[in-house]
């Protein structure tokens, strides 16, 4: 007798806990305007994307085709994987004086971890990092950049 | 009855053999690619073997090549569910090298992301370990919390899961102004779902018939195969390093190490869940208590170790996770090796599984928390 009882009690009790949980999902079903999902591709204009996510490198240049890039290198030797490669060329001022200016700052997106030391050893703040985060391409070309605008050159007073 | 006697003596005649069969390298319950050969006869598990090496990556190789500032974000891709733990170690394992006190504040930023980013992935074992028993419910609850750490990890460092937070020296960057407020309304949320959790996966009588009792680790084992971690913890082998060996800030906090003594598949289950509580309160007791001060300390350019061998263990999600550099004076490390809690804690699954269904072996993955880039690294 004892057996029979406590095989039924452990029935219902298995029962009660496959009801207890149901409860929980029963919640949410009847509920659903409070846990709505993120409506991605249509809410683009809308969306907010935290102010220091690491989408990708950008150099910001101001109105003039001016940047802060002074050529030194210390973002190539500190990118852990060469995402960055840098060209350098010699500048001539008028007083006959060389000096070194960035040529081509050469970027792979696709090789970049996103680790964030190359912004982070920047001497000048010449490179940040941008917000966007669709980088979806085509071709894998195209993930090579180059980050210095064509005719650009540095800003005033930027030193190394 | 002639007839039934000739069929019970063909019956006698059959072999029952062993076979095997693979399990993985592509096999959802797996979490990754890690392949189980498993010796079974009928349902019964003989014999289990692991086989890495589908994903090597060479870590401690490139390692070798990288200066220790770049050190970090190749540790975020071992385990990367504990990546902030994992950078610590790394970033403790320099500054104890060049012998440098890091500010109070980055101790105290440190130990509440590293126990945020604890949260996260036992939410996500959580979820998963439903999973792996029938329950996509328990998926979709576990994913939508972790959520909102993730946005306050996007919001502190810019990244979601490969942080690289921890560097030589402090964190990357400082807290944002609203991140005491964001965590305190997370703790909040999360102290109303984990109760949720728990009426919807502990209770359940599926989910107990097939987790109690089965698959028992036994203190000694524990310890005999490396196991580490709340796997071993719930066998009742005190090795919660924040407790036994303070780094960062866990020498100022009060929380309970979680032990049990039984060691079966449900006792993992519930050590987890009893060590997000203690989590939350790890974190409740330093949110407010943050020190004022610099986020990071002012570093060489360069950072060159002195020569010798620098160890420095820490607690991941999964276990103990240890840092051995070898330094020759360089701004190289000669050889450095990773001592990652997935790897040992792999290998005592034929103990455990031996005469358990292969139904069970699921269950006993889980509770593991695999992850594989930890363990083929």
């Amino acid at each position: 007798m004892k057996a029979i009882y406590n095989y039924i009690k452990e029935i219902l009790q298995g029962i009660w806990t496959l009801i207890t949980g149901m409860r929980v999902t029963a919640k949410y079903f009847f509920t659903p305007w409070k846990h709505v999902t993120q409506q991605y591709p249509e809410n683009r204009e809308t969306l907010k994307i935290a102010e220091r996510f690491r989408g990708e490198v950008i150099m910001p240049h101001n109105e003039n085709n001016e940047h802060k890039c002074t050529g030194c290198g210390i973002c190539e030797i500190n990118c852990p994987n060469g995402s960055i490669e840098i060209i350098t060329k010699t500048l001539v001022n008028e007083e006959g004086k060389k000096k070194r200016a960035i040529d081509q700052h050469i970027y792979h997106l696709g090789m970049c971890t996103f680790c964030n030391l190359c912004i982070k050893a920047c001497p000048t703040g010449a490179i940040v990092m941008d917000q966007t985060f669709e980088h979806a391409v085509w071709d894998r070309t195209l993930l090579t950049k180059v980050l210095n605008k064509p005719g650009s050159k540095i800003m005033e007073g930027v030193k190394e | 009855m002639d007839e039934l006697k000739e069929v019970m003596i063909a019956n006698d005649e059959i072999r029952t053999d062993e076979y095997l069969i693979n399990m993985g390298p592509q096999h959802p319950s797996t979490h990754g690619v890690l392949r189980l050969l498993v010796q079974l006869e009928g349902e019964i598990v003989h014999n289990v073997q692991p086989h890495i090496g589908y994903i090597h990556s060479g870590i401690e190789k490139m390692a070798e090549s990288l200066s220790y500032p770049q050190l970090g974000h190749l540790t975020d891709r071992m385990d990367y569910l504990s990546a902030i733990q994992n950078t610590e170690a790394v970033a403790l394992c320099v500054e104890n090298a060049l012998q440098v006190e890091v500010p109070e504040r980055v101790k105290y930023i440190r130990t509440i992301m590293a126990e945020l980013s604890r949260l996260a992935s036992h939410q996500l074992w959580w979820c998963v370990m439903g999973m792996d028993m029938g329950a996509l419910t328990t998926f979709f609850y576990g994913l939508r919390d972790r959520e909102d750490i993730l946005d306050i990890f996007e919001e502190t460092c810019g990244a979601r899961l490969t942080l690289n937070y921890n560097i030589p020296g402090g964190v990357m960057f400082d807290i944002y102004p609203n991140f005491q407020r964001d965590v305190k309304a997370f703790i909040k949320k999360f102290k109303t779902k984990l109760p949720e959790y728990e009426r919807l996966l502990s209770g359940n009588v599926i989910f107990t018939e097939r987790t109690k009792g089965v698959a028992y680790l036994s203190k000694e084992d524990a310890i005999a195969w490396g196991v580490t971690g709340p796997t071993a913890r719930a066998s009742g082998f005190e090795c919660d390093l924040r407790k036994h060996r303070p780094y960062s800030a866990y020498d100022k906090v009060q929380f309970k190490e979680i032990l049990s003594d039984v060691g079966d598949t449900y006792t993992r289950y519930q050590v987890r869940m009893a060590e997000m509580w203690e989590s939350i309160s790890i974190i409740e007791q330093l949110i407010d208590n943050i020190p004022e001060g610099d986020f990071a300390l002012k570093m060489k350019g360069v950072v060159k170790l002195p020569e010798g061998e620098f160890y420095q263990r820490v607690e991941t999600a999964r276990g103990e996770f240890g840092v051995f550099i070898v330094s020759d004076g360089k701004k190289n490390p000669y050889r450095v090796k990773f001592r990652s809690p997935g790897f040992s804690n792999l290998f005592a699954i034929n103990h455990i599984a031996k005469g358990w269904k292969i139904a069970d072996l699921v269950a006993i993955m889980s509770t593991f928390d695999l992850v594989i880039p930890d363990i083929d690294r």
